[in-house]
């Protein structure tokens, strides 16, 4: 248009300039909430403060990540039914975390999991296992935050590298928590949540006034055992709901059927790929042998590894402490599952609508696959009413600057607060001045935000929730059997926590990074060059389906593993139970009313200083 | 039982007591727990075996779709404010039990 456009290459200015102010603002709002709290006690006398209402804004603007905002339309356009699973599992994780933990670990009165494991087992060896498994599942899930970075950048900047991305944002972002900016400050969190809300609804309200609702929109699919007379895909006219307009698909589009129904794509990849090696003539009897069974394990492994997942994730249980008593942690708990169930209906309706109306985005692949149909799906009405498509693609990219800056950051405190405090200030140097230590901080975030920058820019060929689904499964036979177990049952020992935990954790992520070293060898950018040595894992897998799933997704084998080891070991080793195992759990499950935590913190002041 | 408060302290700390508490409060975990597990755990056996039922269309969506996609938020919602509430009376009534 003009010479200042040309400039840029061809960046729109509406979707540039939200973006920007939405990291500016951030950007600011963490400075600025730096200044006025200082301490972690701050954040969290501070976080005692406020009001249910903000509390779960809070909590939700934190849990929801790039793979809520761009992941969960991206993977329903590609995979449909079966990727439903996600966002409603993903709220619905909740609910166990309400049930059996949320309101005996707040009771008790510690900060963090490894808070926690020192506590209930008097054991700071403990401790620093448990610290472990915060750098595990944060890198997990760090990677997907960056993936995010590096397809909105490149959605925003076209012709920047995805690597460009990931190293802008992540260094950024590295930066400002380095420098003490982004504390996860509840206000700032709160923001955010309602930024991201704001930003998935109205594109999506508007993007279906225009083209059809979200049940239209599903209708235009031919689901199974229906007629198709609309096959071709071409014009919609005869399948169930008429009027909606559809592209045709392209070849590496899947089918409708196999797309509306459930066993789809996403769960039945391992059995078609092991179909696909067998001989013409023995295909169709190995499907209808296979394809079923098998993905109903993958559903029921992906149920397990989310919703137990959900309740081990360290950075969201550390804020259920900033509510002022149990009632309110309660409350808060039932308003975040509102608050994210409300958000997590709208992400697949872009999924929906990108598989009618821009089914180009199948042939794309890495940053310019399916993984950006949310950024990209508002600019369609702008042929129709100019200007307007390209603010809204402008609000959903701020929308995705809020949701991976916010996870990021998140993770990135939790994860060098672990490393800083515990590895270097309880393990290196404990006897560190609080200046080192505060060096050792900052230190510590650049290294980590290096790490995490580093790996991901090899992820650019996964898919952005499915890396999301893998930290939930570390999680689930981590940490969720840990805090289960040890609220729950008081026979619990050290070592055997010590070792369900490792073992099943341990276990989980190496079946995630396997998978991943298989997937990564299968792309055919410089990433397949990479991990070319890992192709024989995909020859194998071919050969057993089921392993791959399990592979896949771990949770179903890992989580019962983990407790069954805890029961083994624990009884083998029950003469070590903790001493005053009765008052901790009266501490853990008696009402607040009776003030017992009080009574407990007395009994202890001799004991392991803070 | 006539003086409250040293008695008070020896039934908190009693054995029966903490077995007591634990027990009301974990079965309502459970039953509210059992109800989201059938709910959540039978869908995919409703897709496996019904599967011509569940693509049954309503409005647009298939059943399923319409299940997964849609209500299971709000039953989710409805079970947690039922676990609230309870759970909440079953404090305030250990409590009581103890001061009464």
């Amino acid at each position: 248009m003009n010479l200042h456009l040309a400039f840029f290459g061809g960046v729109d200015p509406w979707i540039f300039t939200f973006s920007f102010i939405t990291v500016a603002v951030t950007l600011w709002m963490g400075f600025r909430s730096a200044k006025t709290s200082k301490t972690a006690s701050d954040f969290f006398v501070a976080g005692r403060s406020v009001s249910v209402g903000w509390n779960a804004s809070a909590i939700s603007g934190e849990y929801l990540s790039a793979a809520s905002f761009m992941g969960i339309a991206g993977m329903v356009m590609s995979s449909g039914y079966d990727a439903l699973w996600y966002p409603v599992c993903y709220a619905c994780g909740y609910l166990f975390l309400l049930l059996f933990i949320a309101g005996p670990l707040r009771r008790f009165g510690a900060y963090t999991i490894p808070d926690f494991a020192e506590g209930r087992f008097d054991s700071p060896m403990f401790r620093k296992i448990a610290v472990c498994f915060v750098l595990f599942i944060g890198f997990f899930y760090t990677m997907p935050q960056m993936k995010g970075a590096g397809v909105t950048l490149a959605y925003i900047f076209p012709g920047l590298p995805y690597w460009v991305g990931v190293v802008l944002v992540g260094a950024v972002i590295t930066l400002n928590v380095a420098l003490g900016g982004m504390k996860g400050i509840t206000l700032v969190q709160a923001v955010q949540y309602w930024i991201k809300l704001f930003a998935i609804t109205v594109p999506v309200f508007v993007l279906m006034a225009v083209v059809g609702f979200y049940n239209g929109q599903v209708g235009a699919n031919v689901a199974p055992g229906e007629t198709a007379t609309a096959a071709s895909g071409i014009q919609a006219s005869a399948s169930p709901s008429t009027s909606i307009e559809r592209k045709p698909l392209v070849a590496k589009a899947p089918a409708d059927t196999a797309w509306i129904a459930p066993f789809g794509p996403l769960t039945t990849k391992a059995v078609n790929a092991a179909a696909a090696a067998l001989p013409v003539e023995q295909r169709a009897t190995f499907l209808t042998e296979h394809q079923k069974p098998y993905s109903l394990v993958y559903t029921y492994s992906l149920i397990i590894a989310l919703v137990c997942g959900t309740a081990g994730l360290p950075h969201i249980l550390v804020r259920f402490y900033t509510n002022p008593d149990g009632v309110a942690a309660k409350k808060t708990t039932m308003w975040v599952m509102i608050l994210i169930g409300v958000f997590y209906v709208f992400p697949p309706v872009f999924g929906v609508i990108g598989r009618n109306l821009m089914p180009e985005l199948y042939s794309g692949v890495g940053a310019k696959g399916t993984d950006k149909v949310v950024l990209e799906l508002p600019t369609l009405i702008s042929a129709k009413y100019g200007v307007v498509g390209s603010i809204l693609s402008g609000i959903t990219c701020a929308g995705a600057f809020a949701a991976f800056m916010s996870t990021f950051s998140g993770l990135l405190v939790s994860m060098t607060g672990a490393l800083a405090h515990d590895v270097y200030g309880r393990m290196l140097r404990p006897k560190s001045s609080s200046a080192e230590r505060m060096v050792a901080f900052k230190l510590a975030a650049i290294l980590i935000g290096g790490v995490a920058v580093t790996l991901g820019c090899f992820v650019e060929p996964l898919e952005i929730n499915f890396m999301v689904g893998q930290a939930f499964a570390i999680a689930a036979a981590s940490y969720f059997p840990l805090l289960f177990m040890s609220v729950w049952w008081r026979g619990m020992t050290m070592k055997g926590a010590a070792t369900g935990m490792l073992t099943g954790g341990l276990c989980a992520l190496g079946a995630a990074a396997l998978t991943n070293l298989g997937t990564l060898a299968l792309d055919k950018g410089p990433m397949g060059k990479i991990f070319a040595n890992f192709a024989p894992l995909n020859g194998y897998w071919a050969e057993h389906p089921l392993l791959r799933i399990l592979c896949e997704q771990p949770a179903i084998w890992s989580v019962p593993l983990a407790i069954t080891l805890m029961i083994v070991v624990s009884k083998a080793t029950s003469d070590q139970v903790p001493a005053d195992i009765r008052m901790k759990m009266l501490v853990l499950h008696a009402p607040e009313k009776l003030g017992l935590k009080q009574e407990y913190i007395q009994d202890h002041q001799a004991g392991a200083g803070h | 039982m006539s003086s409250p408060t040293p008695n008070h302290d020896d039934v908190v700390h009693s054995e029966p007591f903490l077995r007591s508490l634990m027990r009301r409060q974990l079965a309502l975990s459970i039953a509210c727990a059992a109800t989201f597990l059938v709910a959540l755990l039978g869908l995919p056996l409703l897709n496996y075996f019904a599967p011509d039922f569940m693509a049954t269309r309503v409005a647009g969506f298939t059943l399923s779709w319409l299940i997964l996609g849609v209500l299971f938020f709000p039953f989710v919602w409805i079970i947690s404010y039922v676990f609230i509430k309870r759970s909440l009376r079953l404090e305030e009534a250990e409590v009581q039990e103890l001061r009464r």
